[in-house]
Protein backbone atom coordinates (compact mmCIF):
# COMPACT_ATOMS: atom_id res chain seq x y z
CA UNK A 1 0.00 0.00 0.00
CA UNK A 2 1.08 3.52 -0.61
CA UNK A 3 1.64 6.22 1.84
CA UNK A 4 -2.49 6.44 1.94
CA UNK A 5 -3.87 3.08 3.83
CA UNK A 6 -7.10 2.15 2.99
CA UNK A 7 -8.75 -1.06 3.27
CA UNK A 8 -10.95 -1.49 0.19
CA UNK A 9 -8.24 -2.05 -2.56
CA UNK A 10 -11.01 -2.81 -5.15
CA UNK A 11 -13.02 -0.47 -4.49
CA UNK A 12 -10.62 2.56 -4.85
CA UNK A 13 -9.22 1.19 -7.53
CA UNK A 14 -12.25 1.67 -9.19
CA UNK A 15 -12.48 4.54 -7.80
CA UNK A 16 -9.25 5.48 -9.14
CA UNK A 17 -10.19 4.63 -12.60
CA UNK A 18 -13.23 6.67 -13.16
CA UNK A 19 -11.15 9.63 -11.35
CA UNK A 20 -8.24 9.19 -13.84
CA UNK A 21 -10.89 9.45 -16.97
CA UNK A 22 -12.40 12.38 -15.33
CA UNK A 23 -8.64 14.03 -14.77
CA UNK A 24 -7.59 13.26 -18.50
CA UNK A 25 -11.02 14.65 -19.96
CA UNK A 26 -10.44 17.76 -17.69
CA UNK A 27 -6.59 18.22 -19.19
CA UNK A 28 -7.57 17.46 -22.43
CA UNK A 29 -10.23 20.15 -22.05
CA UNK A 30 -7.34 22.38 -20.51
CA UNK A 31 -5.03 21.58 -23.80
CA UNK A 32 -7.72 22.27 -25.71
CA UNK A 33 -8.57 25.87 -24.39
CA UNK A 34 -4.83 26.70 -24.33
CA UNK A 35 -4.53 26.10 -28.07
CA UNK A 36 -7.95 27.67 -28.86
CA UNK A 37 -7.54 31.10 -26.57
CA UNK A 38 -4.32 33.78 -27.29
CA UNK A 39 -0.87 32.91 -25.74
CA UNK A 40 -1.93 35.88 -23.06
CA UNK A 41 -4.92 33.60 -21.62
CA UNK A 42 -1.39 31.42 -21.03
CA UNK A 43 -0.60 32.40 -17.52
CA UNK A 44 -4.40 31.64 -16.54
CA UNK A 45 -4.44 28.31 -18.08
CA UNK A 46 -1.27 27.45 -16.13
CA UNK A 47 -2.80 29.11 -12.94
CA UNK A 48 -5.85 26.28 -13.60
CA UNK A 49 -3.95 23.71 -14.00
CA UNK A 50 -1.81 24.88 -11.00
CA UNK A 51 -5.30 24.73 -8.82
CA UNK A 52 -5.86 21.11 -10.23
CA UNK A 53 -2.48 20.09 -8.80
CA UNK A 54 -3.34 21.32 -5.60
CA UNK A 55 -6.95 19.31 -5.97
CA UNK A 56 -4.83 16.43 -6.80
CA UNK A 57 -2.99 17.13 -3.85
CA UNK A 58 -5.91 17.69 -1.36
CA UNK A 59 -7.12 14.50 -2.55
CA UNK A 60 -3.99 12.01 -3.57
CA UNK A 61 -6.48 9.11 -4.98
CA UNK A 62 -7.13 11.13 -7.66
CA UNK A 63 -4.01 10.91 -9.17
CA UNK A 64 -3.63 8.26 -12.02
CA UNK A 65 0.14 7.44 -11.29
CA UNK A 66 -0.95 5.76 -7.32
CA UNK A 67 -2.05 2.42 -9.56
CA UNK A 68 1.42 1.89 -10.79
CA UNK A 69 2.69 2.69 -7.30
CA UNK A 70 0.38 -0.41 -5.68
CA UNK A 71 1.76 -2.22 -8.72
CA UNK A 72 5.07 -1.42 -8.07
CA UNK A 73 4.37 -2.56 -3.97
CA UNK A 74 3.69 -5.64 -5.07
CA UNK A 75 6.24 -6.35 -7.52
CA UNK A 76 9.08 -5.31 -4.67
CA UNK A 77 8.19 -8.04 -2.83
CA UNK A 78 7.55 -10.64 -5.47
CA UNK A 79 10.47 -13.22 -6.28
CA UNK A 80 11.63 -12.35 -9.64
CA UNK A 81 14.95 -13.38 -12.17
CA UNK A 82 17.04 -16.39 -12.33
CA UNK A 83 17.92 -15.79 -8.66
CA UNK A 84 14.10 -15.85 -7.77
CA UNK A 85 14.53 -13.27 -4.94
CA UNK A 86 12.44 -9.90 -4.24
CA UNK A 87 13.70 -6.75 -3.92
CA UNK A 88 12.70 -6.75 0.01
CA UNK A 89 16.44 -7.06 0.88
CA UNK A 90 17.85 -4.24 -1.65
CA UNK A 91 19.74 -1.30 -0.15
CA UNK A 92 18.67 2.01 -1.06
CA UNK A 93 21.02 3.65 1.19
CA UNK A 94 19.26 3.37 4.54
CA UNK A 95 20.18 -0.49 5.18
CA UNK A 96 18.68 -3.33 2.87
CA UNK A 97 14.66 -3.23 3.22
CA UNK A 98 14.69 0.38 3.87
CA UNK A 99 11.89 2.05 1.70
CA UNK A 100 10.53 4.54 3.43
CA UNK A 101 12.47 7.95 3.09
CA UNK A 102 15.13 6.42 0.85
CA UNK A 103 14.27 8.14 -2.02
CA UNK A 104 14.35 11.72 -0.43
CA UNK A 105 18.23 10.85 0.42
CA UNK A 106 19.64 10.30 -3.17
CA UNK A 107 21.58 10.19 -5.06
CA UNK A 108 24.16 9.06 -2.64
CA UNK A 109 27.87 7.30 -2.68
CA UNK A 110 27.00 3.42 -2.49
CA UNK A 111 30.21 1.71 -1.35
CA UNK A 112 29.19 -1.54 -2.47
CA UNK A 113 28.86 -0.25 -6.28
CA UNK A 114 31.75 2.32 -5.70
CA UNK A 115 29.69 5.09 -7.25
CA UNK A 116 27.02 7.18 -6.74
CA UNK A 117 23.90 6.16 -7.68
CA UNK A 118 19.95 7.91 -8.20
CA UNK A 119 17.22 5.58 -7.45
CA UNK A 120 17.00 4.15 -10.71
CA UNK A 121 20.89 3.04 -11.21
CA UNK A 122 20.14 1.54 -7.59
CA UNK A 123 17.18 -0.18 -8.51
CA UNK A 124 19.16 -1.83 -11.68
CA UNK A 125 22.09 -2.58 -9.27
CA UNK A 126 19.72 -4.38 -7.11
CA UNK A 127 17.95 -6.15 -9.72
CA UNK A 128 21.71 -7.49 -11.30
CA UNK A 129 23.09 -8.00 -8.25
CA UNK A 130 20.32 -9.70 -5.98
CA UNK A 131 17.37 -11.01 -8.58
CA UNK A 132 20.84 -12.01 -11.32
CA UNK A 133 19.43 -9.92 -14.11
CA UNK A 134 21.61 -9.20 -16.90
CA UNK A 135 22.62 -5.19 -17.21
CA UNK A 136 22.69 -5.35 -20.81
CA UNK A 137 19.01 -7.10 -20.93
CA UNK A 138 17.43 -4.64 -17.99
CA UNK A 139 19.09 -1.56 -20.27
CA UNK A 140 18.20 -2.83 -23.85
CA UNK A 141 14.16 -0.93 -23.87
CA UNK A 142 13.84 0.08 -20.10
CA UNK A 143 11.03 3.37 -21.19
CA UNK A 144 7.38 2.17 -22.36
CA UNK A 145 6.69 4.22 -25.52
CA UNK A 146 3.57 6.91 -25.77
CA UNK A 147 0.16 5.32 -24.55
CA UNK A 148 1.94 2.09 -23.47
CA UNK A 149 1.42 0.77 -19.72
CA UNK A 150 4.08 1.84 -17.01
CA UNK A 151 6.94 -0.83 -17.19
CA UNK A 152 7.43 -2.64 -14.11
CA UNK A 153 10.61 -1.11 -13.43
CA UNK A 154 8.90 2.46 -13.34
CA UNK A 155 5.73 1.05 -11.47
CA UNK A 156 8.92 0.11 -8.89
CA UNK A 157 10.45 3.12 -9.15
CA UNK A 158 7.79 5.31 -8.13
CA UNK A 159 6.63 3.16 -6.04
CA UNK A 160 9.73 3.96 -3.55
CA UNK A 161 9.57 7.26 -4.67
CA UNK A 162 5.72 7.64 -3.38
CA UNK A 163 7.47 6.18 -0.23
CA UNK A 164 8.84 9.57 0.53
CA UNK A 165 6.17 11.48 -0.31
CA UNK A 166 5.25 14.84 1.53
CA UNK A 167 9.01 14.61 2.38
CA UNK A 168 12.04 17.29 1.88
CA UNK A 169 14.74 16.32 -0.52
CA UNK A 170 17.73 15.72 1.34
CA UNK A 171 20.39 14.09 0.21
CA UNK A 172 23.76 15.79 1.68
CA UNK A 173 26.09 14.65 -1.41
CA UNK A 174 28.68 16.18 0.69
CA UNK A 175 31.22 13.06 -0.09
CA UNK A 176 34.31 13.68 -2.43
CA UNK A 177 32.76 11.84 -4.70
CA UNK A 178 29.53 12.97 -4.29
CA UNK A 179 30.46 16.35 -4.97
CA UNK A 180 32.79 15.40 -7.94
CA UNK A 181 29.41 14.16 -9.58
CA UNK A 182 27.30 17.04 -8.72
CA UNK A 183 30.05 19.32 -10.81
CA UNK A 184 29.68 16.96 -13.57
CA UNK A 185 26.41 17.26 -13.80
CA UNK A 186 26.92 20.94 -13.64
CA UNK A 187 29.05 20.72 -16.43
CA UNK A 188 27.15 18.74 -19.04
CA UNK A 189 24.14 21.00 -18.20
CA UNK A 190 25.46 23.58 -19.89
CA UNK A 191 27.33 21.10 -22.36
CA UNK A 192 26.22 22.64 -26.19
CA UNK A 193 26.03 19.84 -28.39
CA UNK A 194 24.85 18.17 -31.38
CA UNK A 195 23.73 19.53 -34.79
CA UNK A 196 21.48 21.92 -32.61
CA UNK A 197 24.06 23.32 -30.24
CA UNK A 198 21.89 22.22 -27.48
CA UNK A 199 22.36 21.93 -23.81
CA UNK A 200 20.00 21.18 -20.95
CA UNK A 201 20.04 25.38 -20.20
CA UNK A 202 19.11 26.04 -23.70
CA UNK A 203 15.56 25.42 -22.64
CA UNK A 204 15.70 25.77 -18.73
CA UNK A 205 18.73 28.59 -18.41
CA UNK A 206 15.80 31.24 -17.18
CA UNK A 207 12.39 31.71 -15.85
CA UNK A 208 9.42 32.06 -17.45
CA UNK A 209 10.06 30.77 -20.88
CA UNK A 210 8.22 28.46 -22.65
CA UNK A 211 8.35 26.25 -25.89
CA UNK A 212 5.02 26.38 -28.07
CA UNK A 213 2.45 26.49 -24.84
CA UNK A 214 4.52 24.73 -22.55
CA UNK A 215 6.11 26.17 -19.34
CA UNK A 216 9.92 25.46 -19.30
CA UNK A 217 11.35 25.55 -15.19
CA UNK A 218 14.87 27.14 -14.67
CA UNK A 219 16.19 24.43 -13.30
CA UNK A 220 19.60 26.15 -11.88
CA UNK A 221 17.40 28.39 -9.87
CA UNK A 222 16.91 26.63 -6.15
CA UNK A 223 12.99 28.01 -6.13
CA UNK A 224 12.14 26.76 -9.56
CA UNK A 225 14.41 23.11 -9.14
CA UNK A 226 12.15 23.02 -5.99
CA UNK A 227 9.28 23.25 -7.25
CA UNK A 228 9.77 20.47 -10.27
CA UNK A 229 12.26 17.96 -9.24
CA UNK A 230 10.02 16.87 -6.19
CA UNK A 231 7.24 16.18 -8.99
CA UNK A 232 9.14 13.47 -10.55
CA UNK A 233 8.69 10.44 -11.25
CA UNK A 234 5.13 12.10 -12.44
CA UNK A 235 2.23 10.56 -14.21
CA UNK A 236 2.23 12.45 -17.43
CA UNK A 237 -1.36 12.92 -18.74
CA UNK A 238 0.02 12.71 -22.41
CA UNK A 239 1.10 9.61 -22.82
CA UNK A 240 -0.92 7.94 -19.65
CA UNK A 241 1.88 6.52 -18.14
CA UNK A 242 4.42 7.22 -15.14
CA UNK A 243 7.60 8.66 -16.46
CA UNK A 244 10.68 8.39 -14.43
CA UNK A 245 13.72 10.81 -13.71
CA UNK A 246 15.90 8.80 -16.32
CA UNK A 247 13.27 8.69 -18.73
CA UNK A 248 12.47 12.57 -18.64
CA UNK A 249 16.51 12.63 -19.40
CA UNK A 250 16.01 10.54 -22.51
CA UNK A 251 13.25 12.39 -23.91
CA UNK A 252 15.39 15.93 -23.59
CA UNK A 253 17.74 14.09 -25.32
CA UNK A 254 15.51 13.22 -27.97
CA UNK A 255 14.73 16.71 -28.41
CA UNK A 256 18.62 17.79 -28.23
CA UNK A 257 19.02 15.74 -31.43
CA UNK A 258 21.64 13.36 -29.20
CA UNK A 259 21.41 9.34 -29.15
CA UNK A 260 19.77 7.45 -26.39
CA UNK A 261 21.47 7.95 -23.15
CA UNK A 262 21.42 4.05 -21.73
CA UNK A 263 20.01 4.63 -18.44
CA UNK A 264 22.30 4.28 -15.25
CA UNK A 265 25.28 6.19 -17.51
CA UNK A 266 27.16 8.30 -15.16
CA UNK A 267 25.99 11.53 -17.17
CA UNK A 268 22.37 10.48 -16.13
CA UNK A 269 23.25 10.22 -12.50
CA UNK A 270 25.24 13.42 -12.35
CA UNK A 271 22.97 15.48 -13.75
CA UNK A 272 19.75 13.77 -11.70
CA UNK A 273 22.57 14.75 -8.73
CA UNK A 274 22.93 18.07 -10.00
CA UNK A 275 19.36 19.07 -10.35
CA UNK A 276 18.91 17.15 -6.78
CA UNK A 277 21.36 19.08 -5.53
CA UNK A 278 19.77 22.32 -6.83
CA UNK A 279 16.24 20.97 -5.30
CA UNK A 280 17.43 20.77 -1.99
CA UNK A 281 14.95 21.84 0.95
CA UNK A 282 12.21 20.87 -1.47
CA UNK A 283 8.89 18.65 -1.00
CA UNK A 284 8.87 15.99 -3.01
CA UNK A 285 5.08 14.81 -3.97
CA UNK A 286 5.74 11.74 -6.32
CA UNK A 287 3.97 11.02 -8.46
CA UNK A 288 3.23 14.27 -9.92
CA UNK A 289 1.16 15.32 -12.59
CA UNK A 290 2.32 16.42 -15.79
CA UNK A 291 0.83 17.34 -19.53
CA UNK B 1 48.08 51.91 -19.90
CA UNK B 2 49.75 50.19 -17.23
CA UNK B 3 47.08 50.96 -14.55
CA UNK B 4 44.51 49.60 -16.95
CA UNK B 5 46.01 46.62 -17.78
CA UNK B 6 46.66 45.78 -13.61
CA UNK B 7 42.73 47.20 -13.28
CA UNK B 8 41.39 44.77 -15.98
CA UNK B 9 43.93 41.72 -14.61
CA UNK B 10 42.15 42.19 -11.14
CA UNK B 11 38.77 42.42 -12.16
CA UNK B 12 39.52 39.34 -14.43
CA UNK B 13 40.85 37.40 -11.50
CA UNK B 14 37.82 39.01 -8.85
CA UNK B 15 34.93 37.18 -11.88
CA UNK B 16 36.91 33.95 -11.96
CA UNK B 17 37.37 33.72 -7.94
CA UNK B 18 33.32 33.97 -8.35
CA UNK B 19 32.50 31.58 -11.15
CA UNK B 20 35.07 28.95 -9.41
CA UNK B 21 32.74 29.48 -5.97
CA UNK B 22 29.57 28.66 -8.51
CA UNK B 23 31.13 26.49 -10.69
CA UNK B 24 33.77 23.52 -9.74
CA UNK B 25 35.99 22.98 -11.73
CA UNK B 26 35.69 20.02 -14.02
CA UNK B 27 38.13 18.55 -16.57
CA UNK B 28 36.79 19.10 -19.58
CA UNK B 29 37.98 15.37 -21.21
CA UNK B 30 36.06 13.93 -18.46
CA UNK B 31 32.95 15.31 -19.00
CA UNK B 32 33.83 14.60 -22.73
CA UNK B 33 34.26 10.76 -21.37
CA UNK B 34 31.31 10.66 -19.32
CA UNK B 35 29.33 12.29 -22.79
CA UNK B 36 30.38 9.48 -24.70
CA UNK B 37 30.15 6.66 -22.41
CA UNK B 38 26.53 7.35 -22.02
CA UNK B 39 25.77 6.23 -25.54
CA UNK B 40 27.13 3.33 -25.81
CA UNK B 41 25.25 1.60 -28.73
CA UNK B 42 25.30 4.93 -30.72
CA UNK B 43 26.52 4.52 -34.54
CA UNK B 44 29.37 5.14 -35.61
CA UNK B 45 27.86 7.83 -38.01
CA UNK B 46 26.31 9.72 -34.83
CA UNK B 47 29.64 9.95 -32.93
CA UNK B 48 29.86 13.57 -34.32
CA UNK B 49 27.41 14.91 -31.92
CA UNK B 50 29.23 14.02 -29.30
CA UNK B 51 32.24 16.31 -30.57
CA UNK B 52 32.03 20.31 -29.94
CA UNK B 53 33.43 22.91 -31.81
CA UNK B 54 35.21 26.01 -30.81
CA UNK B 55 32.42 27.88 -30.41
CA UNK B 56 30.14 24.76 -28.56
CA UNK B 57 33.33 24.85 -26.40
CA UNK B 58 33.82 28.39 -25.38
CA UNK B 59 29.70 28.88 -25.10
CA UNK B 60 30.00 25.77 -22.46
CA UNK B 61 32.52 27.00 -20.83
CA UNK B 62 31.14 30.28 -20.13
CA UNK B 63 27.94 29.42 -19.61
CA UNK B 64 26.67 31.36 -22.27
CA UNK B 65 27.76 34.37 -21.36
CA UNK B 66 31.22 34.58 -22.74
CA UNK B 67 33.87 37.50 -21.92
CA UNK B 68 33.98 40.28 -24.41
CA UNK B 69 37.55 39.25 -26.71
CA UNK B 70 35.87 35.34 -26.47
CA UNK B 71 32.73 36.69 -27.47
CA UNK B 72 34.23 38.94 -30.17
CA UNK B 73 36.26 35.75 -31.53
CA UNK B 74 33.33 33.92 -31.54
CA UNK B 75 31.83 36.10 -34.15
CA UNK B 76 34.47 36.57 -36.02
CA UNK B 77 34.74 32.82 -36.78
CA UNK B 78 30.88 32.30 -37.40
CA UNK B 79 30.58 35.49 -39.89
CA UNK B 80 32.97 33.63 -41.89
CA UNK B 81 31.12 30.57 -42.28
CA UNK B 82 27.35 32.25 -43.60
CA UNK B 83 27.75 31.23 -47.82
CA UNK B 84 25.24 32.81 -50.07
CA UNK B 85 23.30 31.65 -53.10
CA UNK B 86 24.81 32.03 -56.17
CA UNK B 87 22.48 34.30 -58.19
CA UNK B 88 22.58 36.80 -54.44
CA UNK B 89 18.62 36.08 -53.87
CA UNK B 90 18.30 35.85 -49.89
CA UNK B 91 14.34 36.04 -50.38
CA UNK B 92 12.03 32.64 -51.46
CA UNK B 93 8.80 31.25 -50.64
CA UNK B 94 7.11 32.38 -47.85
CA UNK B 95 4.34 29.36 -47.62
CA UNK B 96 6.90 27.09 -47.43
CA UNK B 97 8.79 29.49 -45.20
CA UNK B 98 6.25 29.20 -42.79
CA UNK B 99 5.70 25.13 -43.31
CA UNK B 100 9.33 25.01 -41.77
CA UNK B 101 8.26 27.39 -39.21
CA UNK B 102 6.05 24.87 -37.89
CA UNK B 103 7.57 21.70 -38.29
CA UNK B 104 10.14 20.06 -35.71
CA UNK B 105 10.85 17.21 -38.07
CA UNK B 106 14.42 15.98 -37.98
CA UNK B 107 17.66 15.20 -36.71
CA UNK B 108 15.77 13.15 -33.70
CA UNK B 109 17.10 9.45 -33.48
CA UNK B 110 13.18 8.33 -34.33
CA UNK B 111 13.24 10.51 -36.88
CA UNK B 112 15.74 7.83 -39.45
CA UNK B 113 15.02 6.82 -41.51
CA UNK B 114 13.97 10.79 -42.78
CA UNK B 115 11.07 11.02 -43.95
CA UNK B 116 10.87 14.32 -45.03
CA UNK B 117 13.05 17.65 -44.61
CA UNK B 118 14.48 18.98 -41.53
CA UNK B 119 11.76 21.88 -40.34
CA UNK B 120 13.43 25.22 -38.86
CA UNK B 121 10.71 24.72 -35.53
CA UNK B 122 10.76 28.53 -35.24
CA UNK B 123 7.40 28.67 -33.82
CA UNK B 124 8.83 26.38 -30.34
CA UNK B 125 10.86 29.64 -29.69
CA UNK B 126 9.31 32.91 -31.67
CA UNK B 127 5.86 34.77 -31.94
CA UNK B 128 6.20 35.20 -35.62
CA UNK B 129 1.97 35.27 -36.40
CA UNK B 130 -1.44 36.45 -35.25
CA UNK B 131 -2.89 33.04 -36.45
CA UNK B 132 -0.52 30.92 -34.55
CA UNK B 133 -1.12 31.32 -30.94
CA UNK B 134 0.71 28.46 -30.20
CA UNK B 135 3.95 29.54 -29.98
CA UNK B 136 7.07 30.08 -27.68
CA UNK B 137 9.13 32.49 -25.78
CA UNK B 138 12.42 31.44 -25.79
CA UNK B 139 13.54 34.04 -28.67
CA UNK B 140 12.05 37.66 -29.32
CA UNK B 141 8.52 37.83 -30.48
CA UNK B 142 9.34 38.20 -34.41
CA UNK B 143 5.78 39.74 -35.43
CA UNK B 144 5.97 42.65 -37.58
CA UNK B 145 9.61 41.74 -38.04
CA UNK B 146 10.03 43.09 -42.00
CA UNK B 147 7.41 45.65 -41.76
CA UNK B 148 8.71 47.40 -38.91
CA UNK B 149 11.93 47.97 -40.89
CA UNK B 150 10.77 49.01 -44.27
CA UNK B 151 11.44 45.55 -45.65
CA UNK B 152 15.00 46.80 -46.10
CA UNK B 153 17.99 45.12 -47.75
CA UNK B 154 20.38 45.46 -45.21
CA UNK B 155 18.04 43.74 -42.47
CA UNK B 156 17.06 41.36 -45.06
CA UNK B 157 20.56 40.32 -45.15
CA UNK B 158 20.84 40.22 -41.68
CA UNK B 159 17.89 38.28 -40.94
CA UNK B 160 19.30 35.72 -43.70
CA UNK B 161 22.76 36.34 -41.54
CA UNK B 162 20.91 35.46 -38.39
CA UNK B 163 19.07 32.33 -39.71
CA UNK B 164 22.34 30.95 -41.00
CA UNK B 165 24.34 31.10 -38.27
CA UNK B 166 22.81 33.15 -35.16
CA UNK B 167 26.07 33.33 -33.69
CA UNK B 168 27.77 35.86 -36.35
CA UNK B 169 24.79 37.75 -34.65
CA UNK B 170 25.21 37.24 -31.19
CA UNK B 171 27.75 34.68 -29.53
CA UNK B 172 26.51 31.79 -27.64
CA UNK B 173 22.64 32.66 -28.77
CA UNK B 174 20.73 29.67 -27.39
CA UNK B 175 19.16 29.46 -31.51
CA UNK B 176 20.61 26.72 -33.87
CA UNK B 177 23.66 27.64 -36.39
CA UNK B 178 20.73 26.00 -39.03
CA UNK B 179 22.89 27.20 -42.01
CA UNK B 180 26.37 26.63 -40.81
CA UNK B 181 25.64 23.40 -39.05
CA UNK B 182 23.43 21.99 -42.24
CA UNK B 183 20.01 21.52 -40.38
CA UNK B 184 18.19 23.63 -43.42
CA UNK B 185 19.60 24.07 -46.81
CA UNK B 186 19.95 27.34 -47.98
CA UNK B 187 16.98 27.33 -49.87
CA UNK B 188 15.13 26.77 -46.73
CA UNK B 189 16.96 29.69 -45.15
CA UNK B 190 15.38 31.60 -48.41
CA UNK B 191 11.72 30.58 -47.43
CA UNK B 192 12.71 31.27 -43.56
CA UNK B 193 13.87 35.38 -44.74
CA UNK B 194 10.49 35.63 -47.02
CA UNK B 195 8.51 34.51 -43.95
CA UNK B 196 10.06 37.20 -41.82
CA UNK B 197 10.81 39.88 -44.48
CA UNK B 198 7.85 39.94 -47.47
CA UNK B 199 5.25 42.16 -46.98
CA UNK B 200 2.94 39.65 -47.97
CA UNK B 201 3.93 36.79 -45.67
CA UNK B 202 1.06 36.67 -42.57
CA UNK B 203 4.34 37.81 -40.01
CA UNK B 204 3.54 41.19 -41.40
CA UNK B 205 -0.17 41.87 -42.00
Amino acid sequence: MSRMEQNNSDGRREDIAVRAKLIILALACCALTATMQAAVAQDDTEKAIEKYRQMLKDDPWSNPGLLDVDRGETLWSTPAGPNKVSLEKCDLGKGPGVVDGAFAELPRYFADADRVMDLETRLLWCMEKLQGFKHADLVKKPYPSGGQPTKDFGAMAVYVANKSSGMKFAAKLDKPKEKEVVALGHAIFFRRQGPHDFACATCHGDSGKRIRLQGLPYLTKPEEARETVGQWPAYRVSTTQVMTMQHRLYDCYWQMRMPQPEMGSELSVALIAYLVKNAEGGEISAPGLKR
Amino acid sequence: MRMAVAVAALVFAGSCAVCAQDKPAVDAAKVDAAVVAAFPSVPDDWKSRFVQDETMKECSAHENVPPKAVADAIQKRERARIEYPADGKLVGDWKEGEKLAQSGYGLRFTDYPARRANGGNCYACHQLTKAEVSYGTIGPSLLGYGKVRNFSAADTKAVYDKIYDSQAAYPCSNMPRFGANKVLTVDQIKDLVALVMSPDSPVNK
